[in-house]
């Protein structure tokens, strides 16, 4: 859908910042999360999980925890069937079938009447395992020699195909033009590589639902989820159900960020609870959630870049090797694409190794591949700026993708906002702010696809005039109240008029996942074309009450007025007015819209950090941090900001301390948040947004997704202060104070 | 496995429960009580998830007993409001975007209640070094303290 | 599990002694409860020692003041008294944890649970502190240092418990001061930490010291040398700058998920070196 006013938009209520509607529930503790449901006769599922990293599962001998007292049902892989095709990795993760591949692979299930006897019954289950050699490392795992996760892997985009199973599943390539040609023409080339652990999304809420399923084969399923119709069908396919059989409600969810766009218990729970018939809830522990849901990669990158003195760039290339956990599909191919998509080259390339190694099956972590990719990148940038004896920022301004450039990965930018957020960032009085001893800037970019997706809108029109309407996207940030303010905004009536629910997959058509920062802008598009689609219907039954020709009738603050002096003279008639009588003019009045949404604008953010070390323990702290980003349009500027300042301490967590950390044995050291170390309030200033508005020419309101580019800049923003500071290039993260002490002290001996 | 029988006070009203001796007090209030306000984001005292206070004191409810609330009294994010009138806390949190998913929420307002308790005029560095117990995955923390600065000034004016 | 809460000490040491299988006290729980739910310790009987009277008190007595074993660090910190006698035990005992854990947390129990990274304890080393241990057997006293054996081993026999820590009296001119490394603000266990306790003489010259380092062996470090660098000096840099050396030298530390070997022993004296500068302002202050 195209925007609506290419020469200035000025609207009612779109903008504001009124309160969230489920505000109320969620400061009382009414709103119920996944955990937080309960029905009668309910059981409590456990998983039994590998204690090895890779290892055969020779056999399960589940005969004395099912003679125990209490336990209702055992399941394991004989329980599930093999599936091949699209969802046999999936399959293959919720339930172990020949081997367990990582530490924390689930191998079987418990459902029991409490706790302590799942518990209990978990410990009777004898697991026969053959232990294996594993691998870990990404590096490690591409090395011929290494233990083969898959005896069936042979990587993809290699000619010819190797013959033998390996580690690697998959290379990409994308870019255009002739990198050698480019090197040649600069005056400065910087190579270095790069590494970053393994992190995790780190929602506070572990993954929980609970599963009731009766004996006619009837599903329902409660649970926290970014996208409930992605599990139904998922689900259904894993217990072989018919999808119309199977109910998933979305209840209110305590975090994603990506890691919940997929299944880990779900299936073993209505598995359990078909089998016990009985429900049956599983909540995953703490430790469960960092062993075994998906983190993301951790991953070498080694990039390229050279530049003229003049600050024009011209080759970048990049080599990056992701590990997507024990299957294929790491977000190595996004991280290709995107790595050079801030800047308009004239030849770049970007070489990505999709690589399998014994760790859980990662998961999207906004912006998937990403951050990963721009932390080479955006310091490379800096290097090479601090080579030539250029501003960072005149150096991005030199070579900024926009309109018209022939983007890294492919396509062609339309109207973007990158070149914004710098000028922006330039005369932000943080670049300017004077810096004290032992502290350092630094600036970085990045950019995020954004997409549309499948999307459905359901919107009723009730007797007082007000308005329900349904959408089938779980909001993960504040979404409710942007769908209010849109829908609102198009019928003119005020936002309290509007009450938006998640509806359940039974209620509603097909929506694609939560994801992608999707949502406000396909599931927006949706309810204003649902809310035209009312309007016009509702113009309809105005015409009919006056007799007049639809045509005659308009929509104007709320009310159906009569289009001009001839059509007649009426008062206006508001929604209330039409819905009060329209059993008698047709029945029940409602807006639809169901749309592959389209015209998806990209993002841009600049960051700005500022970081102080101690040079006597590198002990580091953020005391200054700005986000610049290119909303389109800022539908509810609060959630905006916030999305904004999320993804950036986020990406302050993973610069500095955040890391997976596996011993020698292929076991996770750090499955807590006391080991696995986010950012505390205490450790973080006040995180400073600018909202740029350049429209999306895709949206009528022009807005893009925002919730994810605001992850990409930091790792590099963060990086590149550290690296002023400690006057020495910081090419690992977490840059934990052992590391920076390490680093400061070699370039000292230097 | 022993049960024990407890009798507290919960949000001002009296109760009793059973529970098995290994039973949390978290395990108490959401499985046994039915108030699933609180939350269990980690088990192990690290989120602040599942805040409460106990005789008047922030703890973690995943690390105290069911049995251990005998004669005490607990509070919880169901008891900060008065009936439909929200404490300033709540109030300030909605119109600040203190909250985005608002799992953490709940230990938050437990948590910031406590603080204003002790200390009406908190600054910045004292909001954030009292809270560094609670986590937040969504916000960066901002708008919260935000919202905690913001809640204070009101409450000292309408003293 | 059995759950007893005894209201005496007497009680509680009659509990322990004649349990079978395994008993463990209860005192805040921020360590026994972790530990409960993660199923690493299945214990048969939990003593709850919070209604004891005598275990929840902070008393002064002639030679100085008494800690009991339930004493939250929130309830140390709030005691004007010992704030000001010994600030460096206060400080150490309040950065156990978060907000949530100080409110139950008790130094005793940090002491007890024997991990060689517990905060309060190297301050309660430096400060020549002393546990009553109550058994079947009678009382004893013995120094804090003695008390832990090996990570997550104490010295106490069956039966035993705490019931308070002894901080002796202080002379003028004393200052104490805890530090520690982590590489957040909070929240982190300790990475390093340092101990300091000194006083000065009339004159200015350093009487007495005790330095105690933690999280850099298997137990908290009483490091003789370290002390014996500010003994008869005027605590000046060189004087410090032969402290850290012996802070750093006498670690015995381990590479494990918190940090290196290297890390530890470099960042031992810097830590070391700044908590004495704490101490000495603190001394200097005093009368």
């Amino acid at each position: 859908m195209p925007l609506d006013n290419p020469k200035g938009q000025s609207f009612r209520l779109v903008g504001s910042r009124p309160d969230r509607p489920d505000g109320i529930d969620k400061v009382t503790g009414r709103a119920k999360f996944g955990a937080d449901m309960s029905a009668p006769g309910m059981l409590v599922g456990k998983l039994l999980r590998s204690p090895h990293a890779h290892a055969r599962i020779r056999r399960i001998d589940i005969k004395k925890a099912l003679a125990l007292p209490g336990v209702k049902a055992i399941v394991t892989r004989d329980d599930f069937k093999e599936i091949e095709g699209d969802l046999r990795d999936v399959s293959r993760n919720v339930m172990a079938r020949d081997k367990a591949l990582y530490d924390g692979h689930a191998v079987a299930a418990v459902a029991a009447i409490d706790t302590a006897t799942a518990r209990k019954a978990l410990k009777l289950i004898k697991v026969d395992y053959e232990i294996l050699p594993h691998v870990t490392d990404v590096e490690e795992a591409m090395k011929p020699g290494a233990p083969v996760l898959h005896s069936d892997l042979f990587t993809q985009g290699v000619e010819p195909t190797p013959k033998k199973p390996s580690n690697i599943a998959k290379r990409h390539e994308f870019g255009h033009g002739d990198v050698a040609k480019g090197f040649a023409q600069a005056d400065v080339v910087v190579e270095r590589k790069f590494k970053n652990e393994a992190t995790h999304q780190g929602y506070i809420e572990p993954h929980a639902c609970l599963a009731s399923v009766g004996n006619d084969g009837q599903g329902e399923l409660w649970v926290c989820t970014q996208g409930h119709y992605a599990v139904r069908n998922v689900c259904a396919s894993l217990l072989g159900m018919d999808v119309s059989k199977l109910r998933v409600t979305a209840s209110e969810i305590g975090g994603g960020f990506g890691g919940k766009t997929t299944v880990f218990i779900e299936p073993v729970a209505l598995a359990l609870s078909r089998k016990a018939g009985k429900p049956v809830k599983i909540v995953m522990s703490r430790e469960e959630v960092f062993r075994a849901s998906g983190p993301t990669s951790s991953a070498t990158v080694w990039v390229k870049i050279g530049i003229k003195k003049d600050g024009r760039i011209t080759a970048g290339d990049a080599v990056l090797k992701y590990q997507g956990g024990a299957f294929p599909g790491s977000p190595v191919d996004m991280g290709a694409m995107s790595a050079f998509a801030c800047y308009d080259l004239e030849n770049v390339r970007a070489v990505g190794w999709d690589v399998v190694v014994n760790r859980p099956k990662q998961a999207a972590y906004r912006a998937p591949g990403a951050p990963i990719s721009a932390f080479g990148v955006e310091s490379v940038i800096d290097e090479l700026a601090q080579k030539i004896g250029m501003d960072p920022i005149e150096v991005r301004l030199k070579n900024a993708a926009h309109e018209g450039t022939e983007s890294s990965y492919g396509p062609t930018y339309g109207v973007i906002g990158l070149r914004a957020t710098i000028e922006a960032a330039k005369v932000h009085p943080h670049y300017k702010a004077p810096l004290g001893p032992n502290q350092g800037r630094g600036i970085a970019s990045g950019f995020w696809f954004n997409f549309g997706g499948q999307t459905c809108v359901s919107l009723n029109i009730n007797i007082d005039g007000t308005v329900a309407l349904a959408v089938g996207t779980p909001d993960i940030g504040g979404s409710r109240a942007s769908m209010c303010l849109m829908a609102a905004e198009e019928l003119g009536i005020g936002y309290d008029q509007v009450r938006t629910i998640i509806a359940d997959t039974s209620s509603l058509g097909y929506n694609d996942i939560s994801e992608g920062s999707r949502v406000t802008f396909s599931t927006g598009m949706a309810t204003i074309q649902a809310a035209r689609d009312a309007v016009k219907k509702l113009c309809g039954r105005a015409a009919q009450m006056w007799g007049i020709s639809p045509e005659a009738v308009l929509w104007e603050n709320g009310h159906a007025k009569p289009a001009g002096a001839n059509a007649g003279d009426f008062p206006p008639l508001s929604l209330a007015d039409i819905a009060k009588v329209a059993a008698n003019t047709g029945g029940p009045i409602a807006g639809h819209c169901e749309v592959n949404a389209e015209g998806a604008g990209v993002s841009f953010s600049t960051h700005l950090c500022d970081v102080e070390i101690d040079p006597e323990t590198g002990f580091t702290r953020v005391i200054r941090y700005t986000v610049i980003q290119d909303a389109g349009k800022a539908i509810h500027p609060s959630y905006v900001e916030g999305q904004y300042q999320g993804g950036a301490v986020q990406g302050i967590g993973w610069a500095l301390n955040e890391e997976y950390i596996y011993g020698a044995d292929g076991k996770l050291q750090n499955a807590g948040f006391l080991d696995y170390r986010i950012p505390v309030a205490s450790d973080l200033p006040m995180i400073d947004t600018v909202i740029v508005e350049v429209p999306n020419p895709g949206h009528p309101y022009g807005l893009r997704g925002v919730g994810e580019t605001s992850i990409v800049p930091p790792l590099a923003a963060v990086a590149n202060a550290v690296s002023a500071a400690a006057k020495v290039r910081m090419t690992e993260i977490p840059m934990s104070p052992p590391k920076i002490l390490k680093a400061m002290g070699e370039a000292q001996r230097r | 496995m022993s049960k024990v029988r407890v009798s507290t006070t919960i949000n001002g009203d009296p109760v009793e429960y059973l529970c098995a001796a290994e039973e949390t007090l978290l395990d108490v209030l959401r499985d046994r009580l039915g108030l699933t306000g609180s939350k269990e984001g980690c088990g192990t005292g690290d989120c602040g998830a599942c805040s409460v206070t106990l005789d008047g004191r922030l703890v973690c409810s995943c690390l105290v007993l069911g049995a251990e609330a005998e004669g005490r009294e607990v509070r919880t994010v169901e008891g900060i409001a008065k009936g439909d009138q929200l404490h300033p806390l709540q109030r300030k949190f909605i119109e600040h975007a203190a909250l985005q998913c608002g799992i953490c929420t709940p230990g938050f307002l437990v948590a910031s209640k406590a603080l204003l308790e002790r200390n009406p005029n908190p600054t910045e560095h004292e909001i954030r070094f009292w809270l560094a117990g609670n986590l937040c995955r969504c916000t960066g923390y901002d708008k919260i303290v935000r919202a905690v600065v913001s809640a204070a000034a009101e409450m000292r004016e309408s003293r | 599990m059995r759950y007893e809460a005894p209201k005496t000490t007497k009680e509680a040491v009659a509990l322990l002694a004649k349990a079978k299988g395994l008993a463990h006290v209860l005192a805040g729980g921020t360590d026994l409860l972790v530990r409960l739910r993660s199923g690493q310790v299945e214990p048969d009987l939990v003593v709850d020692i919070k209604r004891i009277p005598a275990m929840g008190k902070i008393s002064a007595v002639a030679n100085g003041i008494r800690i009991g074993g339930a004493v939250p660090s929130a309830v140390l910190g709030e005691h004007a008294g010992v704030r000001k006698a010994w600030p460096g035990v206060v400080e150490a005992a309040k950065l156990i944890g978060s907000t949530q854990i100080q409110g139950r947390a008790t130094v005793v129990g940090n002491l007890c649970n024997a991990s060689p990274a517990a905060d309060s304890v190297p301050a309660m080393v430096a400060a020549g502190a002393t546990a009553i241990v109550v058994g079947p057997k009678g009382r004893r006293e013995i120094p804090v240092e003695d008390v832990a054996v090996a990570p997550g081993k104490t010295s106490l026999r069956k039966g035993e418990i705490v019931e308070s820590i002894h901080l002796p009296k202080r002379p003028p001119r004393s200052g104490d001061a805890y530090l520690r490394f982590i590489p957040r603000t909070e929240m982190d266990i300790a990475v390093v930490g340092a101990g300091v306790s000194l006083t000065l003489g009339p004159d200015g010259v350093c009487r007495q010291a005790r330095v105690a380092l933690g999280a850099v062996a298997a137990r908290v470090l009483l490091v003789e040398e370290a002390a014996a660098a500010l003994v008869g000096t005027k605590v000046d840099d060189k004087a410090l700058d032969k402290l850290a050396a012996a802070a750093s030298a006498a670690c015995r530390p381990i590479d494990d998920k918190r940090g290196t070997k290297e890390f530890r022993i470099k960042v031992a004296g810097v830590l070391a070196r700044r908590a004495a500068k704490t101490a000495l302002q603190r001394a200097r202050r005093g009368k």
